[in-house]
């Protein structure tokens, strides 16, 4: 119960040395220069990275949700922004479409996903429904075998260099009159689909986010995912596996900020003593330590429990609210232990923070999972 | 071509390492493949690539040698041999490692044989060239070059920063350098394929050894760490005065004049 499995620590061995040798030496001009590392994302795929939790039939590796995971916090431990980038094409991109899927779609859509050739987006968010994702406005409408899609999306991670985006749509009402929301998989390269990165971001710079309008936008009827009527249903779904990926992302950077923090801690002297001497410090460096412990047992324990195909939603709501506060706390504090060194960029948890802030925020902010929680009790 | 790659478990020098009694602790200490090894996977990986075949990692360990030798079927390895000494042996050198080695390969039909240049641990860089003279096959050592043509062998060898260009023939043992090549990640398909690769474990018995055949050459008489690098020392004053403390420095205090 309280150990990896073999295959799960080879597999946090090798994405970690790949972290520290390859993504490490670039995560500030990442950053810095706001670009997206597509090279990175090349050598992700080609190690197998993109498909962790997917079958072999569809290009992917056959790990469990676990790997996934542990993959995840070892490339948001040493970049953030790599690490949402990955986070969202395996999690929000590529997973719908193995769960809600046909076959033909998944040999279509997620078979170059899960091999790291193509990168993969999902758009819920709109100008006027983020938290609120009921609100969807965004319409489509069958024509004859056509879907025609009219809408406008907005902070899409990935969409710039994706291949697909899965979108989310108006496609009818119920006997209640409530409108049905239905997920439709669009090609990037469909014509009336303009997708623009103009975003100045706070942090997870070099993950391209990106706004989208869908004017006329025609795809065939079977680029539908999934069952028509439950088009809400399967992406809460993709949500609650998301925040599995998220609640990872948040482990990564609150695991950086304990070690630089520590090792800042232990090297820096002042009053004639090194400050990891004096109690305020160290009772900080408890805390952080603490934190990422228990923030990363939740992470497990639903990443377990997803894997066990028993109910997650709760745990994963937990996982991902109380690993990303985590992070931005554990930010903060190593910023705090490195002084006025701290606030500089070369130090990188300055960085640290600025990213963990967008974990608060995307795949359903901390209030939207404190609402999810006091659902699942019964509020 | 039937490639057999010789691998080492051992302590993570880049890691800390406690040393208490003349023992290295073991549960203090990271362990890994002996990067030098590493070159050695990776090379008879594409060798076989590009000839076809098979490729065979052999280690001399105990149980958690296991973990090592899945990482080099992960990378792409097709066999792993581990050779368990834990229950039967107290002590052992590269003799001794030489020796099991030997008895291992006395029915195989090994065409190429590679091995790290030294061992990070103890880098004696003796058990590669004292298993080619018990099997009476060439060896080359350091190399930072190899293709293959047939029965010929083409090797670039490092002497000391400068290249010596040798030919061989199989079969024949190298050990490899630095420059080799780059050893790859295992990917995640070769990772989760790694545990259902054959991995035969074998004792000393199995290759009908005794204890006392492989009782060491060598004696380890201590371990202990390095000293601990002090903070250096800038002089002050004028230059001939600072040359004057300097060498009475290195006389007394230095102890090398
Ligand atoms: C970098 C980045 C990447 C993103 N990537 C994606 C993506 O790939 N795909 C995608 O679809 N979206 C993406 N998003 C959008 C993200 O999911 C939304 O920003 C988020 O869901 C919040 O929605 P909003 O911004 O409209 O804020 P709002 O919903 O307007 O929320 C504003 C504030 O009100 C609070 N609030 C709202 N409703 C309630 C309530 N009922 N009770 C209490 N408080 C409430 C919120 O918690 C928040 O604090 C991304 C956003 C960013 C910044
Ligand atoms: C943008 C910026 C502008 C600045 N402008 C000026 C300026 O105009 N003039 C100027 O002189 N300086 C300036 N500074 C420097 C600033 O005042 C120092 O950074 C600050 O005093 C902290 O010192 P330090 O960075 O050396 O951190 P340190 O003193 O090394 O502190 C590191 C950590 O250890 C803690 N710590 C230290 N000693 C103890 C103790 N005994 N017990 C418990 N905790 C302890 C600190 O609280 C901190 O958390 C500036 C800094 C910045 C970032």
């Amino acid at each position: 119960m309280f150990d990896l499995t073999r295959e799960q620590r080879m597999i946090q061995k090798m994405v970690r040395e790949f972290a520290e040798e390859v993504i490490q030496p670039e995560a500030i001009m990442i950053d810095k220069e706001a670009k997206f590392p597509e090279h990175i994302f090349k050598q992700m795929g080609e190690l197998g990275l993109m498909g962790i939790p997917f079958p072999e039939k569809y290009g992917g590796s056959d790990g469990d949700t676990i790997s996934y995971a542990i993959a995840v916090e070892e490339i948001g431990r040493v970049c953030g922004s790599t690490g949402l980038s990955y986070a969202a094409n395996v999690s929000l991109g590529a997973s719908p479409i193995y769960y809600f899927g046909t076959e033909e779609q998944k040999e279509t859509y997620l078979v170059p996903m899960a091999e790291g050739k193509a990168l993969g987006s999902f758009g819920l968010t709109e100008p006027n429904a983020g938290s609120d994702a009921g609100g969807t406005r965004t319409k489509a409408v069958l024509d004859g075998d056509m879907y025609v899609i009219n809408g406008e999306k907005c902070f899409i991670t990935n969409a710039s260099f994706a291949k697909t985006i899965i979108v989310t749509a108006v496609t009818g009402k119920d006997d209640k009159g409530k409108n049905i929301i239905s997920a439709l998989v669009v090609p990037t390269d469909t014509e009336g689909l303009t997708i623009t990165s103009n975003y100045d971001k706070m942090g997870v710079r070099g993950s391209d986010t990106a706004e989208i309008v869908l004017e006329n936008v025609r795809v065939p009827k079977e680029n539908l995912l999934g069952d028509p009527q439950k088009g809400f249903k399967q992406f809460l779904y993709t949500l609650d596996g998301g925040r599995i990926s998220i609640a990872a992302l948040g482990v990564g950077i609150a695991q950086a900020s304990l070690e630089k923090a520590l090792a800042y801690a232990k090297e820096r002297t002042q009053f004639g003593n090194s400050i990891s001497k004096f109690q305020a410090i160290q009772f900080k460096l408890s805390d952080m330590a603490m934190e990422v412990e228990l923030a990363r047992n939740m992470l497990y324990k639903a990443a377990w429990l997803k894997d066990k195909e028993k109910p997650f939603t709760k745990e994963a709501a937990y996982a991902k609210l109380f690993a990303t506060e985590t992070a931005f706390r554990s930010a903060n504090q190593a910023i705090q232990i490195h002084g006025g060194y701290g606030y500089m960029r070369e130090y990188e948890v300055e960085r640290y923070l600025r990213d963990a802030k967008l974990l608060e925020i995307g795949e359903g902010t901390s209030e939207v999972q404190r609402m999810v929680i006091a659902r699942q009790l019964g509020c | 071509m039937n490639i057999y790659v010789l691998l080492k478990k051992t302590f993570d020098t880049e890691e800390k390492i406690v040393v208490s009694d003349g023992r290295i602790e073991d549960d203090s200490a990271e362990y890994i493949i002996n990067p030098y090894d590493e070159y050695a996977v990776e090379e008879a990986i594409n060798q076989r690539d590009e000839h076809g075949g098979e490729v065979t990692v052999v280690t001399v360990g105990d149980e958690d040698s296991e973990k090592q030798l899945r990482t080099a079927l992960a990378m792409g390895a097709d066999k792993a041999v581990l050779i368990d000494t834990e229950d039967d042996l107290e002590e052992g050198d590269q003799y001794t490692t030489a020796e099991i080695l030997a008895a291992y390969f006395e029915d195989k039909e090994a065409d190429l044989i590679l091995a790290g240049n030294v061992a990070i641990d103890e880098a004696s860089g003796q058990v590669g060239p004292r298993l080619a003279e018990k099997l009476d096959i060439p060896f080359v050592t350091t190399i930072v070059d190899l293709s293959v043509d047939g029965e010929t062998v083409y090797i670039e060898k490092d002497v000391e920063g400068d290249v010596e260009k040798v030919e061989s023939t199989l079969p024949l043992l190298v050990t490899c350098q630095q420059g080799l090549n780059e050893p790859r990640y295992p990917s995640l398909p070769g990772i989760m394929k790694a545990k259902k690769k054959p991995l035969e474990e074998l004792e000393i018995d199995d290759l009908d050894l005794d204890e006392d055949d492989l009782e060491p050459k060598t004696k380890t008489i201590d371990i202990f760490l390095p000293p601990e690098k002090e903070a250096g020392r800038i002089l002050e004053g004028e230059v001939e005065d600072q040359v004057k403390e300097l060498v009475s420095l290195l006389k007394d205090e230095a102890k090398v004049l």
